[in-house]
């Protein structure tokens, strides 16, 4: 075995890679529970991509035969639903873990300098994942899977001058058709993974190169022993590896539970009038899309104006990407950030998951009053936050890392 | 034409929303489905390979599917259920075309595969219980689920023909005096009497409903089976991971 590993070594750097990335990669010692969310992406990934290719294998990407293919895997192919449910449910199971792991970051400031490009790569995989999902979602050809990609493709409409052959051209039809199904189909299973595995690569490079944040927002290479070695750190392997097997199982739990229980999840996870085949005569009584974009479909509807409904809702994905330039605060963890910090990020929680309740929902005057309350509320936590960062009193950060 | 789709799309977002989030108007009536009922699963399948195959196919579903799953042996399958030249390993389509069927009805009867997913048990469970008299309509029937639904009451010669609209989702009274009961969910006056009784009828209706059920999603107990011994794994696999990270964490403090 050591001789095999010397011959590839010889000619690739496997040992010093594996150095790099695992046995000597110094990880701060102090992570907590919001530290498992990184590697529940990872298992999720993976998940989807060996799922999908089994499901590619009998799935038919045709306007006449998707609904039925999907049927075909659930009835005929061997634990096709299984494979199907695991794929459906990785779905939302990814987006649980991703707003968990972005929400790990604005607590801690992991955004902050020297992590910059670590956060955009981070929004980027969030971007590509959203087109992802929504490209997924046409795939079984249901009346939801129809109706959502009609809605969310005309929003493109919205757009002056350009918007109506913006959205011509992204369905390459005048409707919402076969056509769109085959490139939607192709978007997903070959080009938008390709593009989600390079950004993971790259997010998970550029962290490597400037090492992990903790709870504490200390830097650990600050502090070095004679070696080298981070005092705080510790080797990712095996400390990490063990430490996240238990993070991970706790997952599988939950995540088998909803596999093999409800997959259906009330109607979150897979939405009922899908079960249904798409039909382009006959619209649903209630277009919602899945529950991982309704706070954005919320701030959507909360603008009388379609084509600013349309800015707002891009404006709030967009105002993340420059969040590591609006943090003035001089400390990155919560912890030591003064009481506007605090309550700004409750704030922008609480506004997030009610938007994210009034995207489901049908929308009354009141409601929609509310939606536009808690817009301002989210977009309040960026546009203000150059300012409460330099003028809210920060505790003093430790040398080094605490617990 | 397009800005046209696009307003369309964009109001019918904001106001389809209202209509459905509102859930259905009618009460239902409320039942708990037990698709691991054999017997109850077997007399819904006699009950809809009766009554409803001629028009509603189940073009998803395989007939042998069904008759391994209902512990139902081939041989009596192929001689009781399978009309002509029908093979066992072939999907439940029916030969009524849609060009007919639209004639006849209005719009074509639904594929009932899916149907309980769909709609639910109890949306169908009241809804086949929800007919009553009404000249006005082509079939001389109207539903209080499904309002002016085109499907004639297929099951009338068993229930038979309620005279007023039958009042589902209403809890059962018992007079405290009595003991009898003075209200409950269905029919209280018949127009025409059917040959089952209400509660045989409503049986029937649960049976069937049951097998809908079954049908829509035929891996159900397969899945809770696995996934019950796929959790009792994992939990196993908890107890190992939680003190090997004890053991490697250890010598850290």
């Amino acid at each position: 075995m050591q001789k095999l590993i010397n011959w590839i070594d010889e000619r690739l750097p496997i040992v010093e890679a594996f150095e790099n990335h695992m046995s000597k990669y110094y990880a701060p010692k102090n992570f907590n529970v919001w530290y498992i969310f990184g590697v529940l992406s990872m298992v999720v990934l993976v998940n989807q991509l060996l799922t999908g290719i089994w499901l590619t294998m009998s799935y038919n990407p045709t306007a006449e035969g998707a609904f039925a293919s999907v049927e075909y895997i659930m009835r005929d192919v061997e634990y096709g639903w299984l494979l199907r449910y695991l794929h459906s449910t990785g779905a939302s199971a990814f987006f649980v873990v991703v707003y968990l792991h972005m929400f790990r970051g604005l607590m801690y400031g992991s955004y902050k300098k020297p992590r910059e490009l670590i956060w955009i790569f981070g929004m980027t995989i969030y971007l590509a994942l959203m087109a992802e999902a929504f490209m997924g979602y046409l795939l079984p050809w249901g009346q939801m899977s129809y109706w959502g990609a009609q809605v969310i493709v005309n929003l493109f409409g919205a757009i002056p001058f350009i918007g109506e052959d913006l959205s011509l051209w992204i369905r390459g039809d005048y409707l919402i058709s076969g056509i769109t199904l085959n490139r939607f189909f192709a978007l997903h299973v070959v080009a938008l993974p390709i593009v989600i595995l390079a950004l993971v690569v790259l997010h998970i490079l550029a962290l490597h190169t400037v090492g992990s944040n903790n709870p504490d927002g200390v830097e650990i290479k600050k502090n070095k022993d004679e070696n080298g070695i981070p005092k705080d750190g510790i080797p990712f392997h095996p400390f990490y590896t063990v430490h996240d097997l238990v993070g991970i199982v706790v997952f599988l739990f939950v995540f088998c539970g909803v596999v093999f229980f409800f997959p259906e999840m009330g109607g979150y996870f897979i939405e009922k009038p899908n079960f249904e085949p798409a039909n382009p005569l006959k619209t649903p009584d209630h277009i919602a899309p899945v529950w991982y974009f309704t706070p954005f479909y919320a701030m959507l509807r909360a603008v009388p104006d379609a084509f600013l409904g349309v800015v707002v809702m891009g404006a709030a994905i967009a105002i993340l990407f420059v969040l590591p330039w609006l943090d003035k605060s001089p400390v990155k963890s919560i912890r030591y950030k003064g009481w506007i910090s605090k309550v700004a990020l409750v704030l922008l929680v609480v506004s997030f998951a009610v938007l994210g309740y009034l995207g489901v929902v049908v929308a009354t005057p009141e409601r929609t009053m509310w939606a536009r309350i808690l817009t301002v509320v989210y977009f309040a936590y960026f546009i203000l936050m150059p300012w409460f960062t330099t003028v809210e009193k920060t505790k003093p950060v430790p040398e080094r890392v605490t617990g | 034409m397009i800005k046209k789709i696009a307003l369309v799309s964009l109001l019918s977002i904001c106001s389809l929303g209202a209509l459905a989030a509102g859930g259905p108007s009618v009460p239902l009536d409320h039942i708990k489905t037990n698709i691991s009922d054999n017997e109850s699963l077997q007399n819904g399948l006699s009950t809809f390979m009766n009554y409803c195959f001629g028009c509603h196919a189940m073009q998803y579903a395989r007939y042998e599917r069904a008759a391994t799953d209902l512990g139902i042996p081939q041989n009596v399958f192929e001689e009781n259920i399978l009309v002509g030249e029908t093979k066992i390993g072939q999907l439940m389509n029916i030969s009524m075309s849609t060009d007919q069927a639209k004639l006849w009805f209005g719009s074509p009867p639904p594929d009932l595969t899916l149907n309980a997913r769909l709609r639910g048990p109890d949306w169908i469970y009241s809804y086949l219980r929800g007919f009553y008299l009404d000249p006005k309509r082509p079939y001389g029937v109207n539903n209080v689920v499904f309002k002016d639904v085109g499907m004639p009451h297929v099951l009338a010669d068993l229930q038979g023909v309620c005279a007023e609209e039958p009042q589902l989702g209403v809890e059962p009274e018992v007079d405290p005096l009595s003991g009898n009961i003075v209200k409950q969910s269905g029919c209280n006056e018949f127009a025409k009497e059917g040959a089952l009784s209400s509660k045989e009828y409503d049986t029937l209706i649960y049976d069937l409903v049951n097998f809908l059920t079954y049908v829509g999603e035929p891996s159900r107990l397969d899945s809770e089976r696995i996934g019950r011994n796929v959790l009792i794994f994992l939990a196993f696999l908890f107890v190992f991971v939680y003190f090997l990270n004890k053991e490697y964490w250890r010598e850290l403090h």
